[in-house]
């Protein structure tokens, strides 16, 4: 329950940072994607039901505020923190390498997601524009706020974890 | 007779059941809200409440740093553009004696035929820009105003004299507005000379120019040219008539020969947009 409670606040932090101090530090109108990294993140280092509920949590924000329906950028986050979820196995805390590579997938494929049904379909046929201009400055910009937030992410997560396993020790 | 515990395994769910109940619950959402408002009302009060005063807490933190760091870029540009405007300034002031007189001919002749004013004044409440969407490819802002100020959907926004764009979303105190430069924007235009009527379409090809693009432009006697001003049209359903959106960047025949298109400068800043105005009155009134 601590948990869930942590995770959703930091997911409310990431948030309101993107859609207010980011959008201020935007680098050629660009910013960087804070929920792909959390969710990303939180589905390799917990599992994918964690993964999903991030996901969710992020996804139904955005619907919320800036969509006009709800329920697709929820789904979109969602299969994203699901998919890395099955890269829990191989995911050891003290590789920073790894991480890095499933986040910049993980935001590669989101950019893909958005381009399909938000431009693709309404016959906004240049994808090489959008490839250039949109979807490689925010993996670079993502990829950069990864390496330095990455850590603290990790520390919190680590945090839980013991104080989840002390609290099990409690009544064994 | 001491108590025998039964130890049962807790149930624990496999995730893709999860995944395939929330996926459901996520299409039946999209559903619900395509066709009804069932669910939009109840979760946007909620969500309103709890993260706008956030919103409004760091945006005027950032909002203040930006401002600090424009101020001394601005300072540099705004000296050597004074001395510019100083020559310009004498070269108007004679212009404009010849456009008062111009004017007080005006009056007389609206007077003779008992014109309205041009533009009604509209009723408009200011609201502040409080954050913008997370992604990068719309162009879609929250404000700091909603129902509770009176703010309903497809209301028109605008910052100084300039059309901004349109209220998509209200909750109790907060609005979603789309911009005109948003890809997802069209607005119905019309040239403010000649009446010539055409869609103003925003994209996000251009929107790193600054230009917006328009289209469909019916102009058979090459009338129209480079400069002149785009307003919107009384045609639309959306948008009041008059509100000024730019003026002609770029103006090129079609291949088909029947219509124009070109890109239009607009007068709104959109990378600096703080301070907007709500215009509190609808295109078409309800019943």
């Amino acid at each position: 329950m601590k948990r869930k409670i942590v995770v959703f606040f930091m997911i409310l932090i990431c948030f309101l940072l993107q859609c207010t101090v980011f959008q201020a530090l935007s680098l050629g109108g660009i910013v960087p994607n804070l929920l792909i990294m959390l969710t990303s993140s939180f589905g390799f280092m917990k599992g994918r039901k964690e993964g999903i509920f991030v996901g969710f949590i992020s996804g139904m924000l955005i619907d919320v505020f800036y969509s006009s329906f709800y329920g697709g950028y929820a789904l979109i986050y969602m299969v994203i923190g699901y998919a890395n979820g099955y890269f829990h196995r191989i995911f050891y805390p003290e590789d920073v390498k790894l991480p890095i590579i499933f986040i910049t997938v993980s935001d590669f494929i989101y950019c893909i997601i958005t381009y399909v049904f938000l431009f693709l379909l309404r016959t906004r046929i240049h994808f090489f524009f959008y490839l250039k201009s949109v979807i490689f400055p925010e993996l670079v910009y993502t990829v950069v706020i990864t390496v330095i937030f990455y850590r603290l992410i990790l520390l919190i997560h680590r945090k839980l974890e013991e104080s989840e396993k002390r609290s099990a020790s409690k009544f064994v | 007779m001491p108590r025998v515990k039964i130890k049962r395994r807790k149930f624990v769910m496999p995730s893709k059941y999860i995944l395939l109940i929330m996926s459901i619950l996520c299409v039946g959402m999209m559903i619900l809200t395509f066709t009804t408002d069932i669910v939009v009302k109840p979760l946007s009060i909620v969500s309103g409440y709890v993260l706008v005063p956030f919103q409004e807490g760091i945006s005027e933190v950032g909002m203040w740093f930006t401002k600090r760091s424009d101020e001394l870029k601005q300072l540099r540009d705004v000296m050597a553009e004074n001395e510019a405007l100083q020559a310009k300034i004498d070269e108007l002031s004679i212009e404009n004696s010849n456009l008062l007189q111009d004017k007080y001919e005006l009056t007389k002749l609206r007077e003779l035929y008992e014109l309205d004013e041009k533009y009604e004044e509209y009723e408009k409440v200011g609201a502040r820009v409080i954050g913008k969407d997370p992604g990068n490819w719309f162009s879609v802002f929250l404000i700091d105003k909603g129902s509770s100020d009176g703010i309903e959907v497809n209301m028109n926004v605008m910052a100084g004299s300039g059309l901004v764009g349109i209220v998509t979303q209200v909750g109790t105190n907060w609005a979603t507005v789309r911009t005109v430069i948003d890809d997802a924007s069209n607005v119905s235009a019309m040239v403010l000379s000649t009446s010539d009527r055409l869609v103003v379409t925003g994209d996000l090809q251009l929107m790193e120019s600054g230009v917006i693009r328009f289209a469909q432009l019916k102009d058979e006697d090459d009338s129209v040219v480079k400069g002149d001003q785009i307003v919107t049209s009384n045609i639309s359903d959306k948008f009041l008539p008059g509100i000024t959106i730019g003026y002609i960047n770029e103006i090129n025949t079609d291949s088909n020969n029947l219509t124009k298109s070109g890109t239009i400068a607009p007068i709104v800043d959109f990378d600096h947009l703080d301070v907007v105005l709500v215009v509190k009155q609808l295109k078409q009134q309800k019943e």
